[in-house]
């Protein structure tokens, strides 16, 4: 074997790693291994400077491989690989050991930290020297896009490819694109109506000749990895035919069967069949499976018979669709966190006890009161309105310990709302803190408080419940005077959590991507990667990713939008050539590797095994299983483990 | 070594997935534990071969930690199943030549769980130190 000349960069991060690693101590311990030809250990390596000393290096001490002992590889071992690349050796002889989020930040004693780190860093070492020369592998990318989700953060990054000329399919598991924002009234801090917002937007997603628009459709199935998915859709009946539905209404009119209206929040009540709103889109009627009396003209049929367009049709049945996609946007949002939870306030049995959301459709000009502000048990005006904040929120010890961010907000604008709707009303707010951060929001509140003379309490309600004549008695304190509080009101609206929807729990399963502590789906970095998930090809948006109002929603939507367009511009990807690799001098043949594969990469050819370069993950289950070390993953040989193993334990 | 100064050493092997990242976590959010164990990340847990594990015990580590993704969440579609099914095996064999039962250990630890992480090792540590070197299997070299 040729003699191997390894460069060692150890850095200190500014004081992040230096605080607790002998940074020093490090760089030269490395130096006195037999494969080192150089080390260094600098302040800032990732820095220009930094970058350019380990360019130079390579090319002055005619380098061939190079360990950089900094933070985690999700960080930057792509910009030292490039480096590697810039000076002209291959990226995949760079290696990073990482003393950072792995030592220098989990420990306190420096000898221990500085030991271990030096394990690390000399177990890196003699991982690369062990490293080959290897060149991406070129694969072509199926140029389509799927967006998961039909809300307005889907509806955005739908759009914003489409329009840039990018075939999209955008998958909806409800019978109508829109989401949650179809739900609201107006919105903050402008008061503009959701609907007018939204609406057209959904038509151009109907219209756009890019768009494959698959609503009340799930996705059960993702294979492939990042350029090439096979996604596979159930598409669920809908017993109509949206061309076909002339929308008249007839059949809802006949339909014996009434359920609670989801749209409505069980505010009011529709038929099994049913258009979620007049706007849907597709602009069709659905026949709601589980509440019809059973698909059946003997059983009822009433609808088919009415139906003069012949549009109802009860023989339609489930459709699994396969569709191929470079991208994967997902677009999941949020659930509110259920008020069964919060037992304190009634567990949701409490009369005029209502979510944020209900409140939003007793607003609406198109909700149950046609935008009259009324109570559901009476339907009289109610006159003495509590808005309680923070309820599931920021309680770590019983609900969840995050801000979810806009309920300061939209409390604020329903205590306007209901003025504008009731001036001679009341409405008192219990908050913990304002947060108010965004353009216009500030003076958003101030303008509840001042102009529409809200009553801001700052202090929490320990408890609720109704009264015999009917009113719902709050009792709660105010902690700027000290005083406890109680007040009968006629109606209360709980600014709930937002939780990651259901939707959303069940993406990050099927598509294998990861979720953070409380459920919302993980980006690959807080600052630098906020839209990226970490598999790679598969973006966020939206709420799914973490709490957030409508404005960044669409930013991110649209920033997702540009990453896809940005990953599909050119007609090949490549693919990282840390694949499996076969030494035929060893196979026997006996098909163990091709066993157990996940990807059906291997199979044999004259007795031997053979990977599929494109198919080839690079997992390693195939290295694990042959019994006589003839298969492996590139860089990732057993002979390089061993070593590195040796490494760890000081030998 | 006497017991007062016997520090387990202790290899984890950490999928790049999930465990390593929750690895990466525990130092973000600065969750300190003891630095016995030294982090190898492999691609997958079920890339972790038995050699591996014979290999660090001959080499002469105390205790061998392999963590994966959940169960149900691999990278890899089904990589720690495989792991689960080898490993068990290994720990079968392990007790089999006489080696304690807690020298190696299996743990899925998500991207999301770097107090988890800091835990498992605290735990392993713990277990490990009364236990003393591990001498059974490590090769007796001149």
């Amino acid at each position: 074997m040729s003699e191997k000349r390894t460069g060692v960069f150890v850095c200190h991060c500014g004081n992040n790693i230096a605080a607790t690693v002998d940074v020093k101590k490090v760089a030269e311990t490395m130096a006195q291994e037999g494969t080192v030809a150089f080390s260094k250990d600098y302040v800032y390596m990732c820095s220009d400077p930094g970058q350019s000393s380990v360019i130079e290096a390579i090319k002055e001490h005619r380098l061939d491989s190079v360990v950089v002992s900094c933070c985690s590889p999700n960080l930057h071992e792509g910009t030292f690989r490039e480096n590697a690349e810039r000076a002209g050796i291959s990226g995949f002889t760079c290696e990073i050991a990482n003393i950072r989020e792995q030592c220098a930040w989990v420990h306190k004693d420096r000898t221990e930290a500085t030991e271990k780190a030096i394990k690390i860093s000399r177990s890196a070492i003699r991982r690369v020297a062990g490293n080959k020369k290897l060149d991406p592998i070129a694969v072509p990318v199926t140029r389509r896009a799927m967006v998961i989700g039909g809300g307005i953060a889907g509806i955005q990054a739908a759009l914003d490819m489409a329009n840039a000329g990018l075939d999209v399919v955008l998958v909806e598991k409800l019978a109508t694109i829109g989401g949650h924002i179809l739900q609201l009234s107006e919105t903050f801090p402008t008061l503009d109506c959701s609907q007018c917002i939204l609406s057209p937007k959904m038509v151009e997603v109907s219209r756009h000749p890019k768009i494959k628009l698959l609503t009340y459709s799930e996705v059960k199935e993702v294979s492939g990895s990042v350029g090439n998915f096979e996604v596979k859709i159930l598409k669920k009946p809908t017993f109509v035919d949206a061309e076909t539905c002339k929308l008249c209404d007839d059949c809802a009119q006949v339909c014996p069967q009434v359920v609670s209206n989801e749209h409505d929040l069980g505010l009011t009540a529709r038929r099994a069949i049913h258009i979620p709103f007049a706007q849907a889109i597709p602009a069709s009627y659905t026949l709601d499976e589980e509440a019809c009396l059973g698909l059946n003209p003997i059983r009822c049929g009433k609808c088919k018979d009415v139906c003069e367009a012949g549009a109802i049709n009860y023989d339609m049945r489930p459709e699994t669709i396969t569709e191929n996609v470079g991208a994967i946007v997902v677009a999941t949002g949020f659930d509110l966190y259920p008020q069964e939870k919060i037992l304190e306030y009634g567990a949701g049995n409490v009369a005029d006890v209502l979510d944020g959301l209900q409140f939003e459709r007793l607003c609406s000009a198109s909700g149950p009161t046609q935008g009259h502000v009324k109570r559901p048990s009476d339907r009289t005006e109610p006159k003495e309105v509590v808005f309680i904040q923070c309820v599931g929120s920021r309680d770590p010890a019983q609900h969840c310990a995050y801000c979810s961010k806009i309920c300061c907000m939209y409390t604020a604008k329903h205590a306007r709302l209901y003025k504008h709707h009731v001036p001679d009303g009341k409405a008192y707010v219990f908050y913990i803190d304002i947060r108010s951060g965004g353009k216009n929001y500030e003076e958003f509140v101030q303008r509840a408080m001042e102009e529409d003379e809200t009553v801001y309490l700052r202090g929490r309600v320990s408890k609720l419940h109704r009264t015999k004549d009917g009113k719902v008695r709050v009792m709660g304190v105010d902690t700027l005077t000290g005083q406890n509080v109680e007040i009968d009101a006629d109606m209360v609206v709980l600014a709930l959590a937002m939780q990651p929807s259901q939707g959303t729990a069940d993406a990050a399963r099927t598509l294998k991507i990861g979720r953070d502590k409380d459920g919302f789906l993980a980006e690959a970095h807080p600052k630098l990667k906020p839209v990226e998930s970490v598999t790679g090809g598969i973006y966020l948006a939206g709420c799914a990713q973490g709490p957030k109002d409508i404005p960044e929603t669409v930013s991110q939507a649209s920033a997702a939008a540009s990453k896809v367009l940005a990953l599909l511009s050119k007609p090949t990807l490549s693919h990282a050539p840390t694949i499996a690799t076969v030494r035929n001098s060893h196979c026997t043949g006996c098909e163990m590797c091709v066993t157990a594969c996940p990807y059906d990469a291997i199979h044999l050819e004259n007795g031997k095994a053979v990977v599929n370069e494109v198919l080839c993950e690079g997992c390693g289950s195939c290295s694990a299983t042959c019994l006589r070390a003839a298969i492996s993953v590139r860089n990732t040989s057993p002979m390089q483990v061993h070593e590195m193993i040796e490494a760890c334990l000081s030998l | 070594m006497s017991e007062q100064t016997y520090e387990p050493k202790i290899v984890a092997f950490l999928c790049k997935w999930c465990s390593s990242a929750g690895s990466d976590l525990a130092g973000v959010s600065r969750i300190q534990y003891p630095a016995n164990a030294t982090p190898i990340q492999v691609p997958c847990s079920g890339s972790v071969s038995p050699m591996y594990i014979l290999s660090a015990l001959k080499k002469g580590a105390d205790g061998v930690l392999v963590s994966g993704c959940h169960i149900g969440d691999c990278h890899y579609l089904e990589g720690n199943y495989l792991a689960r099914r080898k490993l068990h095996l290994v720990k079968e064999l392990l007790q089999f030549v006489g080696i304690e039962e807690n020298r190696f250990r299996m743990s899925w630890v998500s991207a999301a769980e770097g107090a988890k992480f800091a835990e498992v090792v605290k735990e392993f540590v713990d277990d490990l130190r009364p236990m003393g070197p591990q001498e059974k299997l490590k090769a007796k070299r001149a």
